[in-house]
């Protein structure tokens, strides 16, 4: 059996999986469900947009159980913090719960963050009492002044979104796990599980990804390498490494050789 | 009456609260939010709450997502 990892708290609440994961971009809800599933992940990502009124009416959440899972709504697709806020209202209103992953991008051919944007988004929020999770640039003063505003964790990008480049600046990560207190998840960027398990050996304190599990060929597969990887990162990180050293240092017993 | 409901004309006819307008469209209250001229409208308001000729309202729903 695999050693349990500790807790995860972040807003006052406490999940055994470190792993989040998002709901776009799957072949279909039931793949979508299953994915989620075998990831094991607790807080999951989703969207909000307007309700199609030609389609069918069947919905991600027919597909979900909300008892356990935890909804985190994104603010994808923003470019203004008065965006961002609207969405957030809606929201809150459409789930009922105050928990957000607050994203307002600059730009759509690298959807890196407006930090600027992003600042006054965030402030706007926490003081109407929302639970603030930002997706930021990989920069510790940003994460500071995140931090500092109230937001209960940052979530600095380790490559752009959807580009599986993997932690790309781990030194800039490690300068934010020193000098942030509020838990550290990588959002975006992950490719493979030995990214995942990476940013968990840094220090994060979870990993947030969609593209590298719904687009892989097998998705459901790549979901559980992403959980058992987050576990093996986690485990790792708190065993604590070697150090590492330029040279060879034997590992059987110089002593009682023969000859 | 006409609405502008998600960005495009609609004719409203036989709803003239939130409530009315969500039974007529066949859309569950619980998984949706609802924008009446840019304010929020609370759940507990819908039936309460009128339509009027020409409000913009937006009915948005959480799908799939990063």
């Amino acid at each position: 059996m695999t050693q349990a990892i500790d807790k995860l708290v972040i807003g006052g609440r406490e999940f055994n999986s470190r792993l989040m994961v998002g709901t776009g971009k799957y072949a279909s809800f039931e793949q979508t469900a299953l994915a989620l599933e075998a990831s094991g992940a607790e807080i999951i990502t989703v969207a909000v947009r307007r309700v199609n009124l030609d389609r069918s009416k069947e919905s991600l959440l027919d597909y979900i159980d909300l008892k356990k899972y935890t909804l985190l709504p994104n603010t994808a697709g923003c470019y203004t913090a008065d965006d961002a806020v609207r969405t957030c209202r809606l929201a809150r209103e459409a789930g009922m719960s105050d928990f957000v992953k607050l994203e307002v991008l600059g730009d759509e051919k690298t959807l890196f963050p407006d930090n600027e944007e992003l600042l006054k988004a965030a402030k706007i929020l926490v003081a109407e009492g929302f639970t603030v999770l930002p997706y930021c640039s990989d920069d510790v003063i940003v994460c500071k002044k995140l931090e500092d505003l109230g937001c209960v964790a940052v979530m600095p990008l380790g490559a752009p979104i959807g580009s599986g480049l993997g932690i790309r600046n781990p030194y800039n990560i490690r300068i934010i796990l020193e000098n942030v207190s509020v838990p550290v998840i990588v959002d975006a960027g992950v490719g493979s599980a030995s990214d995942a398990a990476i940013a968990m050996e840094l220090g994060c304190a979870g990993v947030l990804m969609n593209t590298a599990i719904a687009g892989a060929q097998d998705p459901i597969a790549m979901a559980e390498a992403m959980k058992l990887a987050v576990i093996a990162g986690r485990l790792s990180f708190k065993a604590g490494r070697i150090p590492r050293k330029l040279y060879a240092n034997a590992s059987s017993p110089l002593d009682g050789m023969i000859g | 009456m006409q609405i502008v409901l998600n960005g495009e004309i609609k004719d409203a006819v036989g709803c003239s609260t939130v409530e009315s307008l969500l039974q007529q469209l066949g859309i569950n209250r619980e998984r949706v939010a609802i924008e009446l001229n840019a304010d929020i409208v609370p759940k507990a308001e819908y039936e309460k709450q009128l339509l009027s000729d020409g409000d913009k309202i937006e009915i948005v729903q959480f799908v799939g997502g990063g």
